[in-house]
């Protein structure tokens, strides 16, 4: 299956005047998990996460430690996730979040070509940063799977320039020095960071970690392209909500980037 | 044994896959140490404490009537008498010293056993600054005691319930942990894993266990033991003596848990920072190691001992429980010191090896002995009925 080209479709939104949305759905998470995956992409997202899920998630805070176990428990691997994704073409581009053991697990190139034939077109590994992405940055490429990478907010400026470069898709802003997961308040140093990548790249630039709302989807997207919104649905899945609401949530965060 | 590449790298192993926002701080680590290690002044501070707080030069002990039993010449490097009975005292007051060369106030550490934990609230308590430990749960139950000390030394010990709740958890929380803490806090990693530069870094501040044991033992035995024997879970103590001995003659031999035996039945991967060889599944999801010793229970092996592993010039094997409390009683009975679980997997080794006649009679043998028993004492006591 051919997937959506991921930087294409998203220049081809914010050039539209659109602020991105891209949600997350753990893999396997429920038997039902592609629904899930299918109404985000109804109620108006721009691109879906879908979260393979680790052993060890260094970077993944309570939510989606909870999610990924959930999933590991009911049997999830790549394979499976890759299989059922592929099942199911969808208007918008995927791309899979997982760590760099299950990519390295197999081969770089197997897993790009894996992650290609289910028509995932975008790839981030949180732990591959710069001085170790090189040759998956490659693999990846070879298979028409952008490498994402990652920036933060201590990150100095000549290094973000490189980010910037070698980043395919679009550059993922890190919005806080902490682990992914829901908080009360949009930490300070997101706007910085984006403002800083902005001056860096055309690239789409979206932000992520810690936006639970949408008005803190609003505030994050302000400086950047758009936002990524991860542990906040998890949450709501986890906690029992239904495919309906899981779409109601991610419409009301439509509306509210519309809105601006 | 040698500095790793600029990409922290000992042969294909090592690395330092870390999320973005923490490769400025392992950069800092990195330089800091290289600062203070060539640093008279820095190396002299910590020689001092190493003297005059934490007990160096330890002693090396002949085990005359075990060695009697074995048909070898057993010779003891004694760490189970520093302060805090264990070489993990060697590394936290390096990296005690470090974190204040670098401004930071905080130190943060992931314990299995809970001497690493001990240790690195010793040293916080010794240098004053502020400490939180994080331990599996289930570490936090089978050692009571070590919780109690850590506490009573002034640190914070937070119970990780994440994952299987042993080390390997306790260290990805760490992990985290530091992530949101960077700016205040060292994160003070207990072995020679994780992260370049900690690999190298926690084996040159051990290898003052293998640069002693090889003078006292060209003292003793007038020449260089045939072997050097040392427990290996992550592996510091094994990297700090093997340091003193790789440019000899002697055989080197690690001990893992036969339940966390990532040298015999490891692949290489990425977990905590390094590429090493890790028990997992075909997926790659990494497998939970078992093992009486909780010191012992990780299921990976630091990347320097992957990489001696792989040139031959180290060789692991491994040890199952119930040899492991058989050779803890035996070195109780023989010579009157109860060892740690940890130790007692290289000596279970070497009764085995000695009695099939793979280590030839009247041989001369180096063992470590990492740490005294007297945290394991209750769960001995149980495991013994």
């Amino acid at each position: 299956m051919s997937g959506v080209a991921l930087e294409p479709a998203l220049r081809a939104r914010r050039d539209a005047g659109a602020k991105l949305l891209v949600t997350y759905m753990t893999g396997e998470l429920t038997a039902d998990w592609v629904d899930y995956l299918q109404v985000m992409v109804e109620a108006g997202a721009d691109a879906v996460e879908i979260g393979v899920p680790f052993s060890d998630p260094m970077v993944d805070g309570p939510t989606i430690q909870e999610a990924s176990v959930r999933a590991l428990e009911r049997g999830a691997t790549p394979e499976a996730i890759l299989t059922a994704t592929g099942g199911r073409e969808q208007p918008v581009p995927l791309v899979a979040m997982t760590y760099a053991n299950l990519v390295l697990r197999g081969g770089l190139q197997r897993f790009a070509a894996r992650l290609s034939a289910a028509g995932v077109t975008g790839a981030i590994v949180p732990d591959l940063p710069l001085e170790e992405s090189g040759s998956w940055e490659q693999a990846a490429g070879g298979a028409g799977v952008a490498a994402v990478l990652l920036a933060a907010p201590v990150t100095p400026d000549d290094r973000l320039g490189l980010i910037c470069e070698r980043s395919h898709g679009f550059v993922y802003g890190v919005n806080l020095m902490g682990v992914t997961g829901e908080r009360a308040s949009l930490a300070r140093s997101a706007a910085v960071l984006a403002k800083r990548l902005k001056a860096h790249t055309d690239k789409p630039v979206v932000m992520g970690f810690g936006i639970s709302t949408p008005e803190q989807a609003v505030e994050a997207a302000s400086e950047a392209d758009g936002v990524v919104v991860a542990s906040a649905l998890m949450r709501a899945v986890l906690d029992g909500a239904g495919i309906a609401e899981v779409g109601d949530r991610v419409a009301d965060l439509r509306a509210a980037l519309d809105r601006g | 044994m040698a500095e790793p590449s600029a990409s922290g790298r000992f042969g294909d192993y090592g690395g330092r896959f870390v999320p973005e926002a923490l490769v400025p701080a392992c950069a800092e680590v990195e330089a800091a140490f290289r600062v203070a290690w060539a640093d008279p002044a820095f190396v002299g501070t910590y020689r001092d404490l190493l003297r005059d707080y934490a007990g160096r030069p330890t002693p090396v002990t002949e085990c005359r009537r075990l060695s009697e039993v074995l048909g070898v010449r057993l010779l003891l490097k004694r760490e189970d008498l520093t302060h805090t009975g264990s070489h993990k005292i060697n590394n936290v007051l390096g990296q005690g010293l470090l974190t204040l060369a670098m401004g930071k106030k905080r130190l943060i550490a992931e314990t299995g056993a809970g001497q690493h934990g001990v240790a690195t609230a010793t040293a916080a308590a010794l240098l004053g600054l502020d400490c939180v430990v994080y331990m599996g749960e289930v570490d936090t139950q089978r050692q009571e005691l070590n919780v109690f000390r850590m506490r009573l030394l002034g640190a914070e010990v937070v119970p990780v319930r994440s994952g299987s709740r042993t080390l390997k958890d306790a260290v990805n929380e760490a992990m985290r942990a530091w992530v949101a803490e960077v700016d205040t806090t060292h994160y003070c990693l207990g072995s020679v894993m994780g992260p370049h530069p900690f690999p190298w870094m926690v084996r040159e501040l051990q290898r003052v266990v293998g640069d002693e044991a090889a003078a006292q033992c060209r003292a003793l035995l007038g020449a260089d033991p045939d072997l050097v024997v040392a427990c290996v879970g992550g592996g510091s103590n094994a990297a700090g003596t093997f340091a003193g001995f790789v440019d000899t003659g002697a055989a080197l031999v690690g001990v893992e848990a036969a339940g966390g035996a990532a040298v015999a039945r490891g692949v290489p991967g990425v977990l905590h920072g390094m590429r090493s060889l890790l028990l997992q599944d075909e997926e790659g999801q990494i497998l939970e190691a078992e093992s009486i010793s909780a010191g012992l229970d990780y299921p990976g092996i630091g990347p320097e001992h992957a990489f001696l592993a792989a040139t031959g010039r180290a060789r692991y094997e491994s040890a199952a429980d119930d040899e492991v409390l058989e050779a803890l009683q035996l070195l109780s009975r023989t010579e009157g010191i109860i060892p740690a679980l940890e130790p007692a997997h290289a000596l279970a080794w070497l009764v085995r090896a000695a009695r099939s006649g793979e280590v030839g009679s009247g041989s001369t043998v180096l063992v470590t002995l990492s740490g005294r028993g007297d945290k394991d004492a209750q769960q001995v006591m149980r495991l013994l009925g």
